[in-house]
């Protein structure tokens, strides 16, 4: 099993290099600089930053320079905040981001499959059509909708929790972000588990639990929801990069210091160095959880093996 | 004495978006104590329905009535947590296929000790120690170390000598085996019935052997019935029934079965014809369609099961075959 860890890792340095390169020359293609004020710089003065930060070189050696940097661990200072490291401003804002979207996937992860389960075992009844209702209506609205929604309801009209800001990470300050960031998934995950629950319930297997005359609870727990979780598991890796996309939009609502919010205000500053590093770090961390989701696929599945 | 299992007039029926399908159709017949009964037909002629109504293992769209009694209690409908009480544990039923019947995802020990421990309060380690003698028992070899595997890791018949053991861990007085053989190769299937006889002897278990080969019946049952579109046509002791078939089904169920003993190149005889959709089954003789022997009452009156003589029944209005 370690030994298909370390191959995966080392099959994911060209997908990881791909990244990098594309995202470079894309983020160099967009008009602008990262200099361009509205009030424009003397022309001296924009030279000389060009010159310190090497923008002054052609393209290819700009990227050669940059990947050479990468490769010792340097990825170079932020054009925006320019007292900060560009790995300073991502270790900043992780544990944020990290608990935000850690919680989201727990969640939807947790509530998906309780609401999937209890679905598929009241079949075609009102129970059913209500989960999947609300699941169905969870899948469609999209979080930027959901986010100022949430806010105005629970936020203005309600007044029960604060509109934005994070409040130190508080939880009365957690909560409309994470249900705004996990709900789709929540949504997504109940529809899944619900399919596969139903599909698990019919198997042969299942009739043998019960001419066993073991408990319903055992039945259902121990013998089908391993069975339903495995095309659930699959499911996270995905998940798990749609939380990361939706952390941005989420964060940049609710004005949480988190990486996505970086990454947005990066982008729009052409903050070069932010923007790669941002991407370089949600490329690794998806890699890493696929990675993960695999490994956990074969320890629910005794007929995965890993050699 | 009290026989294990009595079923009178069993009516299995499923709602389906066609409409009713009736695959069981007022079936009676009681096991008696440590008897081996055989139950043949051809695919869709009700026989496993009626234990898996038994069982209460019918699917959502299914519904039986009628009365099942084991041992002269009535479990027909019977809440889950009650039913529960006895299947598994002094009933219990193994299944065709024994690739797909275990569950893939435990090991043999977690799926047999499980039944331990819920019938009998056992702990775990005991559990674990009856299981490995259990495996024993059905030639599993190196049993105490193959329990711990999962069941991919074992061939077909070896699956389906752990659902026998996992079925007998409870000592049940009812074992129902649901076609245990048909999946299997020919070699492994004469293994997996000697060890039926052998268990049956040693344990005087009542057995009901599910089956459409008569071969399987001729060795190992007392007392057969026949199904034909969901109702019993004729039963009675195994060597009288194969000696002498008093219902044209039946006799064409046994001319229809290979012999060694004939001509090389003789044609297999068949029995033509389709059974009758279970959807509307027609108002005389379900067989009507195909018998040699038809008559003009057969058309519109359903012959009832009679007495033919002292042990043997038959559903025809033909006095003699």
């Amino acid at each position: 099993m370690l030994r298909y860890a370390v191959k995966r890792m080392l099959g994911a340095l060209p997908t990881l290099f791909l990244i990098i390169t594309i995202a470079f020359f894309m983020m160099r293609l967009a008009p602008g600089g990262p200099f361009d004020k509205e009030r424009n710089l003397p022309a001296q003065v924009e030279a000389n930053l060009n010159k310190a930060y090497h923008l002054d070189e052609p393209l290819p050696q700009q990227y050669l320079r940059y990947v050479g940097n990468i490769l010792q661990g340097d990825f170079g200072p932020s054009f925006q905040y320019k007292d900060f490291s560009v790995t300073e401003l991502i270790w900043g804002g992780f544990p944020v981001s990290l608990r935000l979207g850690g919680l989201a996937i727990l969640f939807a992860f947790g509530i998906g499959v309780a609401l999937g389960t209890v679905a598929a075992l009241n079949q075609n009844s009102l129970t059913d059509y209500l989960v999947m209702g609300t699941a169905m209506t969870g899948i469609t609205i999209p979080n930027f909708v959901m986010a100022p929604l949430l806010t105005l309801v629970f936020g203005l009209y309600l007044s029960w929790l604060p509109v934005g800001g994070w409040g130190g990470g508080g939880i009365a300050h957690s909560v409309l972000p994470i249900v705004a960031l996990c709900l789709p998934q929540v949504a997504a995950i109940a529809r899944l588990t619900r399919g596969s629950m139903i599909e698990v319930l019919r198997s042969n297997f299942m009739r043998t639990a019960r001419a066993k005359g073991l408990p319903e609870r055992v039945t259902i727990l121990r013998h089908g929801l391993k069975a339903a979780m495995l095309p659930v598991v699959s499911y996270l890796g995905p998940a798990v990069a749609s939380i990361i996309t939706g952390s941005v939009i989420i964060e940049q609502i609710f004005g949480i210091p988190g990486i996505g919010r970086y990454f947005v205000q990066a982008a729009l500053n052409r903050d070069y160095t932010l923007v790669m590093g941002v991407t370089i770090f949600y490329g690794v961390l998806i890699i890493l959880f696929n990675l993960l989701v695999d490994l956990l696929y074969g320890l629910l599945d005794p007929k995965v093996r890993y050699d | 004495m009290e026989p294990v299992l009595s079923i009178e007039n069993l009516h299995t029926r499923f709602a389906t978006p066609d409409g009713l399908v009736e695959a069981v159709n007022g079936v009676s017949f009681t096991v008696g104590e440590g008897e081996t009964l055989g139950i043949v037909g051809e695919s869709g002629s009700g026989k496993s329905q009626i234990f898996i109504s038994v069982m209460g293992l019918l699917a959502a769209n299914g519904r039986a009535s009628g009365s099942v009694r084991f041992r002269g209690h009535e479990i027909l409908g019977l809440p889950r947590k009650q039913l529960n009480r006895i299947r598994g544990a002094r009933m219990s039923m193994i299944f065709q296929d024994p690739m797909t019947s275990l569950n893939p995802y435990l090991t043999i020990a977690r799926q047999m000790t499980e039944v331990l421990i819920a019938h009998k309060g056992s702990s775990r380690a005991e559990a674990r120690g009856e299981a490995i003698a259990m495996l024993e028992r059905v030639q599993i070899p190196e049993a105490a170390r193959r329990i711990d595997m999962y069941p991919h890791e074992f061939s077909g018949g070896m699956r389906q000598r752990v659902m026998i053991a996992m079925a007998l861990l409870c000592k049940p007085e009812l074992l129902i085996a649901d076609e245990p053989t048909t999946a299997l190769d020919v070699t492994v299937q004469a293994q997996i019935l000697e060890l039926i006889g052998a268990l049956q002897r040693a344990s005087n278990t009542a057995i009901v052997l599910i089956t459409h080969d008569l071969g399987v019946i001729a060795g190992l049952c007392d007392r057969v019935l026949v199904m034909y579109a969901g109702r019993v046509v004729e039963s009675g002791p195994v060597r009288d029934i194969f000696r002498d078939p008093q219902h044209p089904y039946t006799a064409g169920l046994l001319r229809s079965t290979p012999r060694l003993d004939e001509a090389a190149g003789a044609r297999l005889s068949t029995i033509p014809g389709q059974p009758p959709n279970l959807q509307r089954l027609p108002p005389g003789c379900a067989f009507y369609e195909r018998c040699a022997h038809r008559e003009a009452i057969c058309l519109d009156d359903r012959p009832e099961l009679r007495r033919i003589g002292e042990e043997r029944k038959k559903a025809c209005h033909l006095p003699h075959l």
